[in-house]
């Protein structure tokens, strides 16, 4: 028994009778059988996105339905992946099919062939519950993969574990339940629309560090929080979200390219294998995971892409792992959904979106969060949830930011005129905010400096004078200032220049330490002070601008990490030279 | 024997509505056959049980619904390619309009392509020489890139396209390269300019030339870049061949997609544009690149006019999120008597750090690159600054970078439409403006350049 297909409009199908259809059920359409998703059912009728090219497909065609939800493959073997918006893996597809994406191709997420060595960490006998760990396998040197009780298995006794060498599909613990005997392999599937079980939520306390400066430092995101990237083309998100992908402090990355460029994605798949994680040492490849549905790709399939993305994330949560999730870019993501919403010919609400846009952004994000994992051993996870914005125009008012930033704690407002006068990264600091800052305080003030929360108060009150002074300077010209008001104008643009502006493709500044931040913005703002009473002493400005200090406090980024006491150095030369040069009044 | 059908029920733009079919395929090509017997061809939007959505790339004027028989092909739409193309035009769908015989196919292929896997890509990095300083210098221009020119009605776009296409080479190879040019819409004067230039300076040798002008059918705007990247995949990856494709106009392209949106009654999006118009333009703009292990290279070059110098416009603005940078024409300059007008500060290759350096361009690339820019920004901000308070109200150092700017643009980005400057003339010019400066505001090029290039740093040093 099968249905048929009635009608082919895009990537949307209409089909009729199939037999057993249940809404987001995979279905197989046509001769080719082409993947799709039940996305409408009304009568006998269901309304089909389908994840691959249709042309050539017509009414009358075949559909069966798979009876499962669209889901992913969890197990080792997922890190260094490069997989397209349904988990294929793309090298794979390039090995079988050549350098395009061809049709009809079904191939599984994970590696069927592949042995993997288990380590048991339960013993026969043992009771253990969904979440429990059963043993770990190497999955890379920096990823140890920890198999779990999955999360639908009840409470139970360990019958068997078997150590040693097993495919992802082979029988590794045999446990006993109320409900039968449950062989676990190393393969488990999930579907993506659902979100993984956690014990429970816990609040976001620790920074995730992404040694990115203006972002640690003055618009921080936590562990388990949420972010978004919004600007125009040309600023400056894509370069942002690799860089948090190379330095940030999580275990575990997860990039989903989403409707962007081929090219930005070979990018990674080249620099990632010979970038080294900081504190291991190791390619950055071996904890990160790709997700690749470029724009000229099927555009139904750039919505699963996203859910493909964080599924796989959530699974890593669960094993007690900090992973950082980047999705570049969700408006395509949003614009996936209006096509589809379009072609079903539903009610469009502002700019031809659908109406549920605002709940479906809410839902994904919502699948972030710092956690207690399932299971008895009250692990904790995180997942980190980066979203990239591309308003049309720049213009933040349209839909997709604003129901973004309704649910993300933190703002990083790319601005086109920083980016054009090469400021980069382009993070406006006067429009951009983090909610997290005054929770994140603490743990700043113990492990970076105990004034580091003051300095950045300070710091951001120098940039908003900055802004006001500039209006006057306009309009009067800079005579019109006090030397006091220039003073501050040249400590913001220090701070702008010297601690604000960090070149991503700089060996050293591209990654910046918290003691190494803590530093700079310390040093900055000790010769603003020393400075101001030099000044108030009656020392001429001119002569403290021209003191040599500054020149290598404009060169103290480039500092290498190794080396940062001296920059303590440096702050006891700013007090030498600023006092000679109030002496000498 | 293909059946035929004479039930049209609906005409509406180019949209007809046939009734009453058997199996028709979404996508499939369809020929509809006039009372005169004139042939139009069309392409089906919606398949469904019995009834068939078809855009018809002529349009429908003069189509009668009771007459016109509706044949649909079975296939989807193809190009017949080979290397024979080289040298011809075509019109916009492909049909050879230089009075020439047709071309006979090494290979048919479907024009809509495939997505390239990006795990097959190899990332561009060869740096291309326009001979253009603004481009090659500023902006440089690697083989594989996307690099569109937003330009204004008016403005110099084709006298630079042309430009381009003559001189573009990869220095110091000697590989095959051609030429694939698709005209979208614009006049015949324009057309005119660019075949005779081809023709004149005897690249027509080595380009494909696909036309379709102000005056031709609307709809077939949107099959034309299909028809040329269709034959710049073949030519550059089957038989080895470096191509740069110019697309000329896109605005002109977008406009035709909103037509047959608008006759679909679409929930328009911005400006009464599609909302798959980002989904239609990555499928023309993304094919372009390198493939791993093969010689050949797309390089793209499309030109828009935006609509009132907008780059917020969605045709540029939808192309920007796209493409691999912009280069972005100034009225202002070209009102000042620039060619070519480049908006050095607003134009942008993302692609530079991968194409220029030692071995690829020259060592001092990078800080003549980031020390011009950085000048020139600073000499417009003293401009404007000298507008506002008057000339006197500016420090000496401003003055002299207010000056500065005005070389920059007079004797840098300033070049004859047949000048065609060595890679290291342009950088030369660089230096010898950055010598008008005070040596201590040249902060962006590191000493050891400075020793080397700077004019008259050598004898300073000596003394
Ligand atoms: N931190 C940085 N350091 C140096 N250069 C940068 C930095 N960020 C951005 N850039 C420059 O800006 C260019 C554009 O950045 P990017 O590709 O991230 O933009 P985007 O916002 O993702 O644009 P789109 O929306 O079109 O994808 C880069 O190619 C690079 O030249
Ligand atoms: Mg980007």
């Amino acid at each position: 028994m099968k249905g048929r297909v009635v009608k082919v409009a895009g990537p949307l199908v209409v089909a009729e009778d199939i037999p057993g259809a249940r809404m987001y059920d995979v279905v197989r359409v046509g001769e080719r059988g082409l993947i799709g998703e039940i996305i409408e059912l009304r009568g006998r009728r269901a309304s089909i996105q389908v994840y691959e090219e249709t042309s050539g497909l017509g009414p009358g065609e075949v559909v069966i339905s798979t009876g499962r939800p669209l889901s992913v493959e969890l197990g080792p073997g997922l890190m260094s992946s490069i997989y397209d918006g349904i988990q294929r893996p793309l090298d794979v597809i390039a090995a079988m099919a050549g350098e395009y994406v061809t049709r009809g191709i079904e191939l599984p997420g994970l590696d069927r062939e592949r042995r993997w060595e288990f380590v048991p960490a339960v013993e026969p006998g043992q009771t253990v519950k969904a979440g429990d760990l059963l043993g770990t396998v190497e999955e890379t040197p920096l990823v140890e993969h920890r198999v779990l009780v999955p999360p639908d298995v009840p409470e139970g006794t360990v019958e068997e574990v078997r150590a040693g060498a097993a495919t992802v599909e082979q029988t590794v613990a045999v446990l006993k339940t109320p409900t039968g005997r449950r062989e676990v392999a190393m393969l488990q599937r999930w579907p993506v629309r659902r979100p993984r079980p956690v014990g429970r939520k816990l609040p976001p306390v620790v920074p995730l560090t992404t040694g990115q400066r203006v972002i640690d430092t003055f618009f921080p995101i936590a562990k388990g929080g949420t972010a978004c990237i919004p600007g125009p083309f040309g600023s400056g998100k894509t370069v942002v979200q690799h860089q948090l992908s190379k330095w940030a402090d999580a275990d575990i990355i997860v990039f989903i390219g989403c409707g962007e460029r081929g090219n930005e994605m070979t990018d990674v798949l080249l620099e990632f294998p010979e970038l080294k994680d900081p504190r291991s040492g190791r390619p950055l490849m071996e904890r990160t995971v790709l997700v690749a549905n470029t724009s000229n790709m099927p555009v139904a399939a750039r919505e699963a892409s996203i859910y493909t993305g964080i599924t796989i994330a959530e699974y890593y949560r669960d094993m007690g792992y900090d992973v950082a999730l980047m999705a570049d870019s969700t408006s395509r993501w949003a614009e996936a959904l209006r096509e589809i919403s379009g072609r079903l010919e539903e009610m469009p609400g502002e700019e031809g979106y659908p109406a549920y846009l605002g709940s479906r952004a809410a839902e994904f994000y919502e699948r972030s969060g710092r956690v207690v994992c399932l299971g008895s051993s009250a692990r904790e996870g995180s997942l980190s949830i980066v979203g990239a914005v591309s308003p049309p125009g720049g213009d933040l008012s349209e839909p997709v930011t604003q129901a973004t930033l309704r649910i993300v704690k933190v703002f990083w407002g790319l601005d086109d005129r920083l980016a054009q006068r090469k400021h980069f990264p382009a993070i406006n600091w006067l429009l951009s905010y983090s909610l997290y800052t005054s929770r994140l305080d603490p743990y700043y003030a113990e492990q970076a400096g105990p004034d580091f929360p003051e300095n950045r108060t300070r710091a951001m009150a120098i940039m908003q004078e900055e802004a006001e002074l500039e209006e006057i300077v306009r309009l009067v010209g800079v005579d019109a200032l006090s030397p006091r008001q220039r003073l501050t104008l040249e400590t913001a643009k220090s701070i702008r220049e010297d601690f604000l502006y960090q070149s991503a493709f700089h060996e050293v500044d591209t990654y910046c330490s918290m003691a190494k931040q803590h530093r700079l913005l310390r040093l900055i703002l000790a010769f603003h002070d020393q400075a101001l009473r030099a000044l108030e002493a009656g020392a001429p400005l001119e002569a403290l601008l021209e003191l040599p200090v500054r020149e290598k406090i404009a060169r103290a980024r480039y500092t290498p990490e190794e080396e940062l006491e001296r920059l303590d150095a440096l702050a006891a030369e700013v007090a030498t030279q600023v006092g000679q040069a109030r002496a000498r009044t | 024997m293909l059946k035929e059908y004479r039930t049209i029920a609906e005409v509406s733009g180019p949209l007809l509505l046939v009734e009453q079919v058997d199996r028709v395929k979404f996508d499939e090509l369809v020929e509809v056959e006039l009372a005169g017997g004139e042939l139009r061809r069309g392409r089906v939007l919606e398949a469904s049980e019995g009834r068939a959505l078809v855009q018809l790339f002529e349009g429908t004027t003069g189509l009668d619904v009771q007459e016109a028989r509706v044949r649909f092909l079975g296939k989807v739409i193809e190009l017949g390619v080979s290397t024979e193309m080289l040298g011809r035009v075509f019109d916009g769908f492909g049909r050879p309009i230089d009075g020439g015989p047709p071309v006979i196919p090494e290979v048919r292929l479907d024009v809509n392509g495939n997505p390239l896997n990006p795990t097959a890509r190899a990332y561009p990095s060869e740096f291309i020489q326009t001979g253009i300083s603004a481009i090659d210098c500023m902006n440089p221009l690697v083989r594989g890139q996307k690099l569109p020119i937003f330009s204004g009605a008016g403005l110099p776009h084709p006298q630079m396209a042309a430009q381009i296409a003559r001189q573009a080479k990869v220095r110091g190879a000697q590989e095959a390269f051609a030429v694939v040019f698709a005209a979208m819409g614009i006049t015949f004067e324009e057309a005119d300019y660019f075949i005779s230039d081809f023709r004149r300076t005897g690249a027509v040798e080595r380009a494909v030339l696909f036309v379709n002008l102000a005056d031709d059918p609307v709809i077939e705007r949107l099959a034309t870049p299909r028809m040329a990247l269709t034959t710049a995949e073949y030519l550059a990856f089957e038989k080895g061949m470096h191509v740069l494709v110019i697309l000329t106009d896109m605005t002109n392209y977008c406009e035709a997609l909103r037509e047959v949106s608008a006759a679909r009654k679409e929930v328009p999006g911005r400006r009464g544009y599609p909302g798959y118009m980002y989904t239609d333009l990555a499928l023309v703009y993304e094919r372009a690149g390198r493939i791993r292990g093969k010689p050949g290279s797309i390089t793209q070059m499309p030109i828009l006019t935006m609509p009132e110098d907008d780059k917020t416009h969605p045709i540029p603005d939808l192309t920007g999120y796209i493409t691999e940078g912009q280069v972005i024409l100034s009225r202002e300059l070209h009102n000042r008597g620039i060619y070519p007008p480049i908006n050095v500060s607003q134009s942008l290759s993302r692609l530079k750090d991968k194409g220029i350096g030692p071995e690829k361009t020259r060592e001092d690339h990078a800080d003549v690159l980031n020390q011009l820019s950085a000048a020139y920004d600073r000499g417009k901000e003293a401009r404007e600054l000298a507008v506002v308070l008057g000339e006197a109200a500016l420090t000496a150092v401003d003055r002299e970078f207010l000056k500065f700017a005005d070389a920059f643009e007079q004797r840098f980005v300033r070049q004859g439409e047949t000048e065609d400057r060595s890679i290291e003339t342009t950088l030369d010019i660089g230096w010898e403006l950055m010598a008008a400066l005070p040596r201590s505001e040249l902060k962006r090029v590191s000493d050891k350049h400075l020793q080397k290039y700077l004019p008259g740093a050598q004898r300073a040093a000596g003394a």
